[in-house]
């Protein structure tokens, strides 16, 4: 890795971004190690973890078996006694080998034991579509996630937060849970290490807008800002709020800007039912019931498992033709 | 052989029979925060043997069933009974009771209300004792039905295959729940399975609790060499699975034949036959232990109830907000 010691960078890959943070997190603290499979000799599926082990040693960067449930458990346990772990599961999906260690364990140590004890970890994996990985790999379970109190949940879409989110979950005390986005890694963006206007929890509003506000988070956040282009060419204004976090959710960034705009548009990878687009669309009727001209929309992935094919992979998430359809409809 | 052991070892046996022997009671009073409470009556020997072969800044998880092995541990009474009773006053505030007892002061990593779920929780403290080089040991407690569960085996194997400072110590008590041993598994030789994995074995089957104890330390501090080990200790669930249970899938006979396995009658034979205590004497311990647990009782019935704020703390750390109550979202929808 060169310019491990830059401060700013025009243009970084998130990949790069995430692999900084967890190199300047590991030379800060001693107490982090980074656990997972295939994550030291061959640097992660998708390269997050390159050279880590060359750095720091495989003492702090551990390859381990494919133990899905073990690997978070064991990575609790060792947050609950002295270090600070970053535990990878390869893909999102296989929260559905570990999910007692997630929601049973993880999540709920501090307030079963009575706050006597906290487990200050990151558990990293990525989701999404966009590489034909079928149904078992290419799956947005943030709602599961988002389900279980206890557990902090932050999804970056751009590389300076994906930087600072993980530099930030890396000193708190509550257990994360970092969802990275494999058609993300390759995209690039700046990266200030002093970022002063970086806040966990707080919501980024990319774009302001007066007629529509897309409301979207990881990837999508993409789509949105590339559709509030061509809707401002046929001059609708949009805002465009990228959520960073969805536990903390920033509630107020959204009501504010629906209150404004009086209409909204939920775009995520999720599934539409019972899922973080649902949630955000309640939370605008809730607040917002009064003032919003047209009901809220979530355009989400379809309710079914993921398909290979990419052509149908394609169209069962959100497309930005989509998404501008369907706001000029809202606009209307 | 010390002269000290012995009485110790049967101390503490005591001392768990009688503390179980409360909780029953707690929960015919009603006043017991519910009625999921598993009682190691009977199963004394592993806790006792285990737990004091242990040394002091060892650390533990254990099952569902775990009163036995905190108050082998050091647990207090006082706290514990009061977290049972789900009072301000006991070990969790009363929010993880019987089944989610826990003190980090004392190496309880806490105990588990899902079967095996604690167990990778001390393959990831030997990890930071390895790497912190601190000397000390994690044990996770569990019971013949976790033997069935696949994280035990995860856990096994990173423990041999990272030479942890971990000891997995099952207490075979012939029953999950209402299910005998002999219908859940295909061959009943646990110690094959462990070592297998390469792990250092131990089978406890009799009601020496001392000679149990040596070799259980061996076990332990071969672990901290970083040998990690399994340990299986029988023994005879004496009642039912939980409060309620009333063993309606086994023989009273079998009950009645099995409940003559006890360890610490066996422990207070061995004590008058060596001549180490007369009855006399195990008559004035076993007193005392009752005026402990009657103390005890006392705490935990005194101890106030929580209040109801209390639902929101510790969800997330002390620096951050609480959750906000579902009364006060709504409150705040029908004032817009």
């Amino acid at each position: 890795m060169s310019d491990l010691k830059k401060n700013y960078f025009d243009k970084i890959t998130y990949r790069d971004a995430l692999r900084l943070a967890m190199h300047d997190a590991m030379l800060e603290d001693k107490k982090i190690i980074i656990m997972g499979e295939d994550i030291a000799k061959y640097g992660g599926a998708y390269g997050a973890t390159k050279d880590l082990l060359n750095l720091f040693g495989n003492e702090r960067v551990i390859d381990t078996p494919i133990s899905e449930s073990a690997i978070v458990g064991a990575a609790l346990g060792a947050a609950m006694s002295g270090l600070r772990p970053i535990a990878e599961l390869m893909y999102v999906d296989f929260f559905g080998m570990s999910m007692d260690q997630i929601a049973n364990q993880l999540a709920k140590i501090r307030y079963m034991f009575g706050g006597q004890i906290s487990a200050p970890m990151v558990l990293r994996a990525q989701g999404g579509t966009g590489r034909s990985g079928g149904a078992q790999h290419s799956q947005s379970l943030e709602s599961w996630i988002m389900h279980t109190p206890g557990l902090y949940l932050t999804m970056p879409a751009k590389p300076n937060d994906a930087y600072h989110l993980l530099r930030h979950a890396l000193k708190i005390d509550n257990p994360t849970i970092f969802i990275e986005h494999k058609l993300l890694y390759n995209t690039s963006g700046f990266l200030d290490k002093n970022d002063p206007n970086f806040l966990f929890g707080k919501a980024n509003v990319l774009r302001e807008g007066k007629d529509i506000s897309i409301i979207s988070y990881s990837r999508m956040t993409n789509f949105a800002e590339n559709a509030a282009d061509q809707l401002n060419k046929e001059n609708i204004s949009v805002e465009v709020i990228d959520l960073r976090t969805l536990n903390p959710l920033d509630r107020e960034t959204i009501i504010k800007s629906v209150k404004k705009t009086k209409r909204a548009l939920v775009i995520s990878e999720s599934y539409y039912t019972s899922s973080v687009p649902s949630e955000i669309t309640s939370i605008i009727f809730e607040n917002c019931f009064k003032i919003l001209k047209k009901p809220v929309i979530r355009y989400t992935a379809e309710d079914t498992p993921v398909p290979v094919a990419p052509n149908l992979e394609k169209n069962y998430i959100p497309t930005i033709e989509k998404i501008v359809e369907y706001s000029k409809k809202l606009c209307n | 052989m010390s002269n000290t052991l012995l009485p110790a070892l049967y101390n503490t046996m005591r001392r768990i029979r009688t503390f179980e022997e409360r909780v029953s009671e707690l929960f015919i009073k009603g006043e017991s925060a519910g009625t999921m409470l598993h009682l190691s009556i009977g199963e004394e020997l592993g806790p006792a043997c285990v737990g004091t072969a242990m040394k002091n800044n060892d650390t533990f998880t254990t099952h569902h069933r775990g009163h036995g092995i905190f108050i082998a541990r050091g647990g207090n009474p006082d706290k514990m009974l009061a977290e049972i009773a789900g009072k301000k006053d006991g070990y969790c505030k009363g929010k993880g009771g019987s089944m989610h007892i826990a003190d980090m002061k004392l190496g309880h990593l806490g105990a588990n209300a899902i079967v095996g779920g604690g167990i990778p929780t001390v393959v990831g403290a030997a990890m930071s004792y390895k790497y912190l080089k601190e000397e000390r040991v994690s044990v996770a407690f569990f019971g013949d039905g976790a033997m069935q569960q696949g994280i035990l085996y995860e856990s096994m194997n990173m423990a041999a295959l990272w030479k942890l400072p971990v000891v997995f110590c099952c207490i075979n008590n012939q029953y999950g729940m209402g299910t005998k041993i002999e219908d859940a598994v295909g061959i009943k030789d646990f110690s094959k399975r462990a070592k297998s994995f390469g792990l250092n074995t131990l089978h406890i089957n009799d009601l020496d609790v001392e000679d149990a104890y040596y070799k259980s330390k061996e076990i332990i501090e071969s672990a901290r060499k970083f040998q990690p080990g399994f340990i299986e200790v029988e023994c005879y669930r004496f009642f039912g699975h939980a409060r309620m249970d009333k063993s309606p899938y086994r023989k009273e006979s079998e009950e009645k034949e099995k409940r003559k396995l006890d360890p610490i009658s066996y422990a207070k034979s061995k004590l008058i036959k060596n001549n180490i205590l007369n009855e006399n004497e195990i008559d004035k311990i076993d007193n005392n232990i009752m005026n402990e647990m009657d103390n005890a009782m006392e705490f935990a019935l005194k101890s106030p109830l929580n209040d109801e704020k209390e639902i929101f703390k510790d969800v997330y750390s002390k620096n951050d907000p609480m959750p906000v109550s579902v009364h006060e979202k709504i409150k705040k929808i029908l004032s817009n």
